[in-house]
């Protein structure tokens, strides 16, 4: 039992802390420590500042340009970015298509695709869920009936996150109505110029619009931008979304949020004393200081265990519940810890003398809506107790 | 980073858990574990001979182990066979005696039995409320006072006791049982525990200032604890999902049915949780962390023990509210542990003590 990193790994993350103080310009940091919306250009500079690194696509190998880094090295990566208040990487191009491409890619597509991934000239956005097909993704009906070189793809995507700064989408088409739904789905590469493709915004329930819906109206996507064979699109999304999966307890976030609570509570007067020498208040806020201690020793022995087994198993479903809950419990807490300089709405924040609070808590309440998302998207979190039920359980 | 036992440890688990397996059936343990002297005295020496008492103490004091993990193990192991012995005592006593420089070896070889009485009925789990206390007899030192559910108090041969030296600081004494007023009972979830009324009760000083060498051993005991309950939870939850896959209603199998699966897995998700947290306070045994881990692993293992108890409990239905069926002793186990060393409030306040500490942390903004 040794529950410290290696003198290796140490070394990284000093080197990681480090090129963080460096190259992490001032003005994107203090946005995410305020959690200001980020600008297309703003997540541009950051992944051209980890490119030149060569650090920009972390699960990649190191023949594609990734870094090759061990799970370790991952995640020390992405817990530094989080304490240094770093953009997250936009996932759709780096975490998703990219190991998806090299995985079941063509030379050619691996070629054409995942340098424009690295340089920032395409924006991937993700065209999984359907207004129809939430959980229950087989079921969806967006159709690619094949013309000559072509497929025509008609039907609608939504949730499509951060759509809006994107170029290009990668589809989840239902190219055969034969045998079960799961069997008659395909991995469609689509340029979001193409004709007949509509976005919209969603949105969403603290007023912001980070999602979208998508339109395809017989729109002719070239055969060579299928990945993997037709009908083999099933497979794809499963493995895709095991590696969304990786990151998803998000315990960088959690770790960030706890220590801006913290802090925060130990300054906030509140009805006479210090918001943190309110027993309730302390109390809730140690219990989930406890369970976010023990989360991540369970994210170390998972990633001790990966790096033994290569690959995420089920237990990475146990990662994002149990993860997400610490955060939402969290997000909970920071709203409740303003009580009535939580109602502004975001966009009417107060800033300056009349600020209400410290602008890193002026967004707790919208925070607090916008992440009861995290029990929902990449799989939610009933979907991940039943694949924990059969591949773990044998239920 | 390794998550691994070492080579030693491995076995050390391997071999208890196949002595306790052939030797403490759930038939034998219930048995001996609910009536007097509430534990099997000669299984007892068999198991101080395959060196689990050494395990728990370190080189330094006549022992081969003692560190965070070779308690964890030996009481993780404990835990998941339901053993009703008095290891809780023994352990308690091995931190106290050590700390006092005192020799091990008698109890070590299991030739003496030890209990640790600290608790009183006015301080069940805070040293620093303790009453007890010692003055100067004209035969040297004599206590007065009572402690309250000394744990293997109503089978031990010897006692070492927290009191006040001429009513302030707080040292240790070593007793004779037979020299005090003992009044043993067996627990609700089996074992022994004995209330021990000092009368006048001759004593010798063993430790003269022990504040902190009391902390240390209820440490040391509550990770037990911790372990023991992390040992006995995935008992309980082989036990359940076994039941679910065999048991059959509405024509097939319960564990089908996705209300309990889900239930199954929020269950196994904090099992990890629970023993993520016990692996990290056996970590910081020794360091400056050591006290606060140890209540941040009490606290969650508190409340999942509870959670897996009560689950068990209803999850089965029926038949786990027998005496015959083993779940029922996994589940009063689970939650009785949280009434030894500090329950889940008593640790929560010590968490959260560092949070309200005055002038703790950036003052202004």
């Amino acid at each position: 039992m040794d529950l410290t990193y290696s003198p290796e790994e140490r070394a990284f993350q000093v080197e990681v802390r480090t090129f963080l103080a460096e190259q992490l310009p001032a003005d994107l940091s203090e946005k995410v420590r305020t959690g200001a919306e980020l600008t297309k250009s703003d997540h541009d500079r950051w992944h051209a500042a980890l490119n030149a690194k060569g650090w920009l696509a972390t699960t990649w190998p190191r023949g594609f340009g990734g870094p090759g880094w061990t799970p370790v090295q991952r995640h020390i990566f992405e817990e530094e970015c989080c304490r240094a208040f770093a953009p997250r990487i936009v996932p759709f191009g780096l975490h998703m298509l990219g190991p998806v491409l090299i995985e079941f890619g063509t030379p050619d597509q691996q070629q054409a695709y995942l340098p424009r991934i690295l340089s920032g000239a395409d924006w991937w956005c993700q065209g999984y869920s359907e207004p129809g097909a939430g959980s229950d993704l087989a079921s969806l009906k967006t159709r690619a009936v094949r013309d000559g070189d072509s497929y025509v793809v008609n039907g609608q995507k939504t949730w499509t996150t951060l759509g809006q700064y994107a170029n290009r989408i990668f589809c989840l088409v239902r190219t055969s109505a034969e045998g079960k739904p799961q069997q008659g789905i395909s991995f469609l590469l689509v340029d979001l110029d193409t004709p007949g493709i509509e976005m919209r915004p969603i949105r969403l329930i603290e007023g912001g619009c980070e999602v979208n819906e998508v339109f395809f109206t017989d729109v002719r996507v070239p055969v060579t931008n299928l990945v993997g064979a037709e009908n083999q699109g099933w497979t794809i999304a499963k493995f895709l979304l095991t590696h969304e999966r990786t990151n998803i307890a998000g315990l960088g976030f959690s770790i960030q949020a706890f220590e801006q609570l913290r802090s925060f509570a130990r300054r906030r007067r509140a009805n006479g004393k210090r918001l943190v020498d309110d027993p309730l208040f302390a109390a809730r806020l140690s219990e989930i200081e406890i369970d976010l201690e023990a989360m991540k020793i369970t994210n170390l022995r998972m990633l001790a265990e990966a790096r033994k087994t290569g690959a995420p198993g089920p237990e990475s479903s146990m990662l994002k519940i149990k993860g997400t809950q610490i955060r939402q419990v969290l997000n909970d807490l920071a709203r409740r810890a303003l009580g009535p300089a939580a109602v502004p709405f975001p966009s009417e924040v107060l800033g300056g003398n009349a600020a209400l609070v410290p602008p890193d808590q002026a967004m707790n309440a919208a925070r607090y809506f916008n992440n009861r998302k995290l029990s929902i998207f990449g799989g939610s979190n009933e979907i991940q107790r039943n694949i924990l039920a059969k591949a773990k359980l044998g239920l | 980073m390794d998550f691994e036992p070492t080579e030693e440890r491995r076995l050390l688990a391997e071999t208890l858990a196949r002595f306790l397996a052939a030797e403490y059936s759930i038939e034998h343990r219930n048995s001996v574990a609910y009536s007097e002297p509430f534990h099997d005295p000669v299984k007892w020496r068999a198991l101080a001979d395959l060196g689990v008492l050494h395990a728990l103490a370190a080189p330094a004091d006549g022992g081969m182990g003692g560190a965070g993990f070779d308690i964890a193990t030996v009481f993780e192991t404990l835990g998941a066979a339901l053993c009703p012995e008095p290891f809780l005592g023994a352990l308690l006593s091995v931190r106290l005696l050590a700390a006092a420089g005192c020799d091990l070896a008698p109890l070590l070889s299991g030739q003496i039995r030890y209990a640790a009485a600290v608790g009183e009925t006015d301080a069940p789990y805070d040293p620093a409320e303790i009453g007890c206390e010692a003055h100067r007899g004209r035969n040297g030192w004599v206590l007065h006072g009572r402690k309250s559910v000394v744990y293997g108090g109503a089978s031990a041969e010897r006692l070492v006791i927290a009191a006040r030296a001429d009513g302030g600081a707080l040292a240790l004494w070593e007793v004779a049982a037979s020299d005090a007023r003992i009044s043993g009972y067996g627990m609700i979830d089996g074992g022994n525990a004995a209330e021990v009324f000092l009368d006048g009760t001759p004593a010798a000083m063993i430790l003269p200032e022990a504040g902190a060498a009391l902390q240390d051993a209820l440490d040391h005991g509550a990770l037990a604890l911790c372990a023991e309950a992390v040992g006995a939870m995935d008992t309980a939850q082989a036990m359940l999902l076994d039941y679910l896959q065999t048991r059959r209603q509405f024509g097939r199998p319960i564990g089908s049915f996705q209300a309990l699966q889900h239930r199954m897995v929020d269950l196994t998700i904090e099992i990890e949780q629970a023993r993520s947290i016990t692996i990290l306070a056996a970590g910081n045994m020794g360091t400056d962390r050591q006290t606060r881990t140890v209540s941040m692993a009490k606290n969650l293992v508190g409340r999942m023990a509870k959670l897996v108890a009560e689950e068990l409990i209803q999850m089965h239905g029926g038949i786990a509210m027998t005496w015959e069926y083993p779940a029922s002793h996994f589940a009063k186990r689970l939650v009785m542990i949280d009434h030894q060393l500090g329950d889940t409030d008593f640790h929560l306040h010590r968490v959260m003590a560092e949070h309200m500490r005055p002038g703790n942390g950036p003052s202004s903004g």
